[in-house]
């Protein structure tokens, strides 16, 4: 780890103000991926802003029937929070297939949608990446790929995003809130992560002198029929190779809306409307459930090592969709 | 060591600044703490090296294998991803401070009983992960018990004997356990 200096911030503004400032610092707030990046020295700041005494650890119920998810609430006080749990199971399932016990008492909801790839390349100073070090290259097309992205990939990154949280998070339609110096804004999850195109060094579209202060989640939590679905090498304690989180709006048989988010196979949360769509007032079966999941993965490019992701993709939201309508488990 | 040409005696370097470092305060183990740290120092590492409290062990050093687990504020954490800098002011419990003079605390005594470790490296980190899941209320059954401790790796493979000793643990305190 380099040295740095460290300020704590005592509110928003100044939290801003101290980290756009000019020289490279950055804020910490569970530290989890942080602080093990820096011991890798892939993140070397000079300057690190300690948040965690913002006022922002609160999880409070908004006029229009939502729910306003602090940005310095742990990850396991937000899924094991009364409200959570009850309205919006699918989140609160999500977080807790992520990570361990210790880690969500740690890491914060600010922080896990901030969180790096997994790309072992990233991780390993010693050989080109451009999402570390922008114009070496990536190591991962020609290499070792098999956690890597089959959707929207491109010729200088194919990493994805690790997080369970931030797939349900798509799937809600969360919204996240940022404080920056030119005031606050609003920002919709689908549009929070990017893709990676020729600049994978962003993982998001949050400006560097903002700050995220809370996610708000709209009032409609899909608590009757959901799935979070998460493929990995071992039970727990393991990033997905393919995650899907399922929200459904059903009238008996019949679907009425349909959200499904994919983790693990993209740059960002992966989502797909058109084909979401296609599910609208089609009764629930297994029939219409593939040949959704063949629309979302038809245009997957795999690559050397990872090709098997696609298939199981298809069969993971074809399962995922299954358990949301209730389906399977009247004997 | 680099020698200077010729003479064998050690090269002459320029010397390196010492690092700025800050007071804190830590509520360890049911008495107040005060120690100077540099930003980067580490809670494991403040801990072990300055504490001298060696109980809490550094595994893996980047919060996969769960050895530092300690108690802040009540909660288990890995102490290897935190800097001890930002816990100024809170209250910490190791493994150290579990025990109540030579009454061991009962997850401890179950470890015991129930033979749940080897080599013992991973077992002040299991011990404080299970007092801390205890606490938390979420585990009933050995199902749970297993998922709420993935985050303590045992590579001698005591898994059976620990979910024993927890299970252990949870009745001798009222806690239902389910098979």
């Amino acid at each position: 780890m380099n040295n740095f200096s460290y300020t704590r911030a005592s509110d928003v503004a100044s939290a801003v103000r101290e980290v756009s400032s000019g020289d490279a610092a950055v804020f910490i707030a569970g530290g989890t991926n942080l602080i093990d990046l820096m011991k890798e020295n892939v993140t070397q700041p000079s300057r690190v802003v300690d948040i965690t005494r913002l006022p922002l650890a609160r999880i409070e119920e908004l006029p229009d029937g939502g729910l306003r998810l602090g940005a310095l609430v742990t990850n396991a006080d937000t899924a094991y929070n009364p409200q959570v749990e009850r309205r919006y199971p699918l989140l609160s399932r999500a977080i807790l297939s992520g990570a361990s016990a210790q880690l969500r008492n740690m890491a914060t909801n600010g922080g896990n949608p901030m969180q790096r790839t997994r790309c072992y390349y990233f991780y390993d100073t010693s050989t080109p990446c451009n999402k570390r070090d922008p114009g070496t290259g990536c190591s991962a097309i020609d290499g070792f790929n098999r956690i890597h992205a089959i959707l929207g990939a491109s010729e200088h990154c194919i990493a994805v995003h690790p997080s369970d949280m931030c797939v349900a998070l798509t799937a809600l339609e969360a919204v996240v809130r940022a404080t920056g110096t030119q005031g606050e804004r609003t920002i919709a999850f689908a549009d929070f992560h990017r893709l990676p195109g020729d600049t994978p060094q962003h993982d998001t579209n949050l400006r560097s002198d903002e700050i995220v202060t809370a996610i708000d989640l709209p009032a409609r939590g899909f608590a009757d029929h959901y799935a979070y679905l998460k493929v990995r090498d071992r039970t727990s304690y393991a990033f997905a190779l393919v995650s899907v989180a399922v929200a459904l709006e059903m009238d008996g048989d019949r679907i009425t809306e349909a959200r499904l988010a994919l983790g693990g196979v993209a740059h960002k949360p992966w989502r797909n409307t058109d084909a979401e769509a296609m599910l609208n007032g089609l009764n629930a079966t297994k029939d219409h459930f593939e040949a959704v999941a063949f629309a979302i993965l038809r245009e997957a490019k795999g690559f050397v090592h990872n090709t098997f992701k696609i298939a199981l993709a298809q069969r993971a939201i074809v399962r995922a969709l299954q358990h949301a309508a209730g389906m399977g488990r009247k004997g | 060591m680099s020698t200077t040409p010729g003479t064998g005696t050690p090269a002459v370097r320029a010397p390196t600044a010492l690092p700025p470092t800050s007071p804190i305060t830590l509520h360890l183990n049911g008495a107040p703490v005060k120690l100077d740290v540099a930003p980067w120092t580490t809670l494991l590492d403040a801990l072990r090296e300055y504490l001298h409290l060696t109980g809490t062990k550094k595994g893996c050093d980047h919060g996969q294998c769960g050895a530092c687990t300690v108690l802040v504020d009540g909660k288990r954490i890995v102490s290897c991803l935190t800097l001890a800098i930002m816990r100024d002011g809170a209250t910490v419990t190791t493994i150290e401070g579990l025990s109540t003079g030579d009454a061991l605390h009962p997850v401890q005594q179950a470890f015991i009983d129930q033979d749940a470790f080897q080599c013992g490296y991973c077992t002040p980190g299991q011990i404080c992960s299970a007092v801390g899941m205890l606490a938390e209320g979420r585990a009933r059954t050995a199902d749970e018990i297993r998922e709420l401790m993935s985050g303590n790796i045992c590579r001698c493979g005591a898994y059976v004997n620990i979910v024993a000793a927890i299970q252990q643990a949870m009745q001798g305190s009222g806690g239902s356990v389910k098979p």
